[in-house]
């Protein structure tokens, strides 16, 4: 499979998406797609990376949900394409429609960096169809606007778009397992069709064992079953 | 002619910053705050007629300015 993923002035997570997705995941290749570009390169999926894309001016990801590229990004995710937005990417989502909701400043306000627990659940998508419901991943958060608030949090859980949640080791929802004051204590969710879908926690630093966790890996080799048609429990 | 744009959160909306000045203020001594709530205060300097730009401040608000999601805006247009 092959992956674009999109880097504006202030991406800096890109290096680790492209690391993990033309090194690490078996069959992939991926490059880059530049904030000025208009068109996407040829691929069969985009994954919108952390960083602190314009210097998250304004908000964050408001400037870069408006960059040239995102017209190419909507269009791809309107054929049905799979699009993974990670952390500031998420916020980008948000803010260019891709993904209703809001990500806002953290409950503690602080800058919050450490492993936090998910459990996955939801409809299927190509990122996690290949994970069963219920399994908990370790995974890294680094942001400091990642609190998520959505005005119909209840019509978002019926139609099964909340796909990741905070929890502690064991899968329990807890305060203290919410790092960030989330609504309902979501940390990703994905559209109406499904093929894109938006996290704050960052898989991409989270994929070899040596950095601590694997289980980010996990949704790219999701991506890679699903894209080729394989029913495959990763 | 100048826009000056207010954006705030939406009533509700928890505002962790708001808070902490609120808490700020109080250990100053300043027991009569009960609340603070922080924004954005926008300045645009516009060409054109008085009669679109209300449309045109409209527009930029909801495209970029606010995030009507969690934001509020308000706006005066002065000469």
């Amino acid at each position: 499979m092959k992956v674009a993923i999109v880097r504006f002035p202030g991406s800096n997570c890109d290096f680790d998406a492209l690391h993990v997705l033309d090194e690490v995941v078996a069959g992939s290749r991926a490059e880059f797609a530049w904030h000025k570009d208009v068109e996407l390169p040829a691929c069969d999926a985009v994954v919108i990376p952390g960083g602190f894309s314009y210097g998250d001016y304004l908000r964050a990801g408001a400037m870069a949900a408006h960059s040239p590229i995102m017209g190419a990004v909507k269009r791809f995710a309107e054929r049905g394409g799979p699009v993974a937005a990670i952390c500031n990417g998420f916020q980008i989502a948000c803010e260019a429609g891709l993904l209703d909701g809001a990500l806002a400043r953290n409950a503690s306000l602080r800058f919050e960096c450490r492993d936090v627990f998910l459990c996955v659940e939801g409809r299927p998508t190509p990122w996690t169809a290949s994970i069963p419901a219920g399994r908990i991943l370790k995974l890294p958060i680094a942001h400091a606007e990642g609190r998520f608030l959505h005005d119909d949090v209840g019509a978002l859980e019926r139609e099964g778009r909340v796909i990741f949640r905070y929890v502690d080791a064991s899968g329990a929802q807890t305060e203290a397992a919410n790092p960030n004051g989330s609504l309902r204590a979501i940390a990703g969710i994905c559209n109406r069709a499904g093929n894109v879908v938006g996290l704050m926690p960052h898989p991409e630093r989270a994929s070899e064992a040596i950095l601590g966790s694997a289980d980010g890996r996990l949704l790219f080799d999701s991506l890679a079953a699903s894209l080729s048609g394989r029913k495959v429990r990763v | 002619m100048t826009a000056k744009i207010y954006v705030t959160l939406k009533k509700g909306v928890l505002d962790p910053q708001g808070q902490a000045v609120a808490r700020s203020l109080a250990r100053l001594g300043f027991d009569e705050v009960k609340e603070a709530r922080i924004g954005k205060y926008i300045e645009v300097k516009l060409d054109g007629d008085r009669a679109s730009a209300r449309d045109r401040v409209e527009k930029m608000c909801k495209d970029l300015l606010a995030n009507t999601v969690i934001e509020e805006y308000r706006y005066e247009i002065v000469e």
